[in-house]
């Protein structure tokens, strides 16, 4: 067991597709506390710097006719902003930064992601708890302060039969608690799949008959990684908006 | 002594620096994630609020002016064009109703000049045949006084030839009388 720290330089069949996701303090050994700057801390501010250069640096000129970058950045506000508009409501447009924060923070944690060696923020399920629990745990509050008692009638399903809409509303209950856990199990699984099939296609590699094969394998999931990226990012978005769109008209 | 190569001391890395289970569910380094996490979308959200948005709904909106008074002057001109247009077109009827009246008022002049032309060379042409029928006329009588005197003159010198004793005042009788005769 003296090569264990490096078992991958053997040449072998071996597997640590989960390695990737551990989390490391970057300054010296330790234990992870609380403040420590981790790998998780460096990715994350690095997507932070990165939502800077694109969304201030990029708009820095404020051009009429707009730079590359700055149509990229006035690209995803009118993606965004549309998306909210049209899936919430012209009333929620005030709520449009909060979405917006949301979107680039996971579009850019997603895409960082994929640079090889990088870690991958969004495929911890601390990460995407914190985001699905805080747009529901918002989205519930400003349902309650918009509609008051009112907000209950989403889920009482006015357009049943009486007798059905007590089932109908447990139904709803559980499904509208379900809402976060699967908002945010379904970015973190992703991403998390993705990158654990990519490393299993990279240990494949080592076996010389089988690398070629292995290769092609992590080209054609890194392009439907690269895909899943921006689609996860979307989606949880698009679902934020649907949530918000639940509290602020929750008549069905 | 495993744990001293990969620099991490966790419940959920193993002794050879590999992950136990899923490192997702490792409870020892939620805190720290949420942290960050935390840390990161506040920073997004102020920059982006802050700063990012305001901008660019400012630029949207200044393109979408820029746009506008654009399409507006466009229409302007174009209106422009047309109204150029139009007073070119006019300008060019009222050309084409000038020419038509200077050219009618030519032609009348040209016809008022002929035809006193043709009055003129008319009266002339009636002039000279008058003229030449006075001549005519003229003539004819100075001949008719002509042949009066041949036969006087003739008769008187038949009459003296004969051996007559010819009275002139007779002769000149007779041969008026024969001439009418």
């Amino acid at each position: 067991m003296a090569t264990e720290a490096n078992g991958q330089s053997e040449g072998g069949l071996v597997f640590h597709p989960m390695d990737q996701f551990i989390v490391k303090p970057l300054f010296g050994d330790g234990a992870v506390g609380m403040f420590t700057f981790t790998n998780v801390a460096l990715w994350l501010l690095l997507a932070v710097a990165c939502v800077i250069a694109l969304m201030v640096l990029g708009t820095s000129k404020r051009a009429t006719v707009p730079t590359r970058v700055q149509s990229i950045a006035e690209l995803a506000y009118g993606f965004v902003y549309k998306m909210v508009e049209d899936v919430t409501g012209k009333d929620a447009v005030k709520y449009f930064p909060y979405i917006f924060t949301l979107f680039m923070f996971i579009v850019f944690s997603n895409f960082l992601a994929l640079i090889p060696t990088s870690f991958s923020p969004t495929s911890h399920i601390a990460v995407t708890a914190v985001l699905g629990f805080g747009v529901f745990i918002a989205v519930t509050a400003l349902g309650f302060i918009k509609n008051g008692a009112g907000f209950l009638g989403l889920f009482w399903v006015s357009s049943a039969p009486l007798a059905l809409r007590p089932i109908l509303a447990v139904i709803e209950l559980i499904s509208y608690f379900v809402r976060p856990v699967s908002h945010s199990i379904r970015l973190a699984g992703n991403i998390m799949a993705g990158h654990a099939v990519l490393k299993v296609f990279a240990g494949f590699a080592a076996i010389t008959a089988v690398a070629p094969l292995s290769i092609l394998g992590i080209t054609a999931i890194y392009a439907l990684e690269v895909l899943v990226a921006f689609i996860q990012a979307y989606v949880f978005t698009i679902l934020t908006c649907v949530y918000l769109k639940d509290a602020l008209h929750p008549s069905h | 002594m495993a744990t001293e190569t990969t620099g991490t001391a966790s419940a959920c890395v193993g002794p050879d620096g590999s992950a136990i289970g899923m490192p997702q569910l490792c409870a020892d380094w939620m805190p720290n994630q949420i942290f960050w996490l935390l840390i990161a979308l506040i920073a997004i959200y102020f920059v982006l609020s802050r700063i990012a948005l305001p901008r660019i709904a400012t630029v949207l909106a200044e393109r979408q002016g820029t746009i506008t008074n654009d399409l507006a002057a466009a229409e302007d001109l174009k209106q422009k064009a047309v109204e150029a247009e139009e007073a070119y077109n006019k300008a060019l009827a009222d050309a084409r109703a000038e020419a038509q009246e200077i050219i009618a008022k030519n032609k009348a002049e040209m016809q008022a000049e002929l035809d006193k032309a043709i009055a003129k060379a008319d009266a002339e042409i009636a002039a000279k045949a008058a003229e030449s029928e006075k001549a005519i006329a003229d003539i004819r009588a100075s001949a008719v006084e002509s042949v009066e005197a041949v036969a006087k003159d003739t008769a008187g010198s038949i009459v003296a030839a004969v051996g007559g004793q010819a009275d002139d005042a007779a002769i000149a009788a007779a041969v008026d009388a024969q001439l009418k005769g």
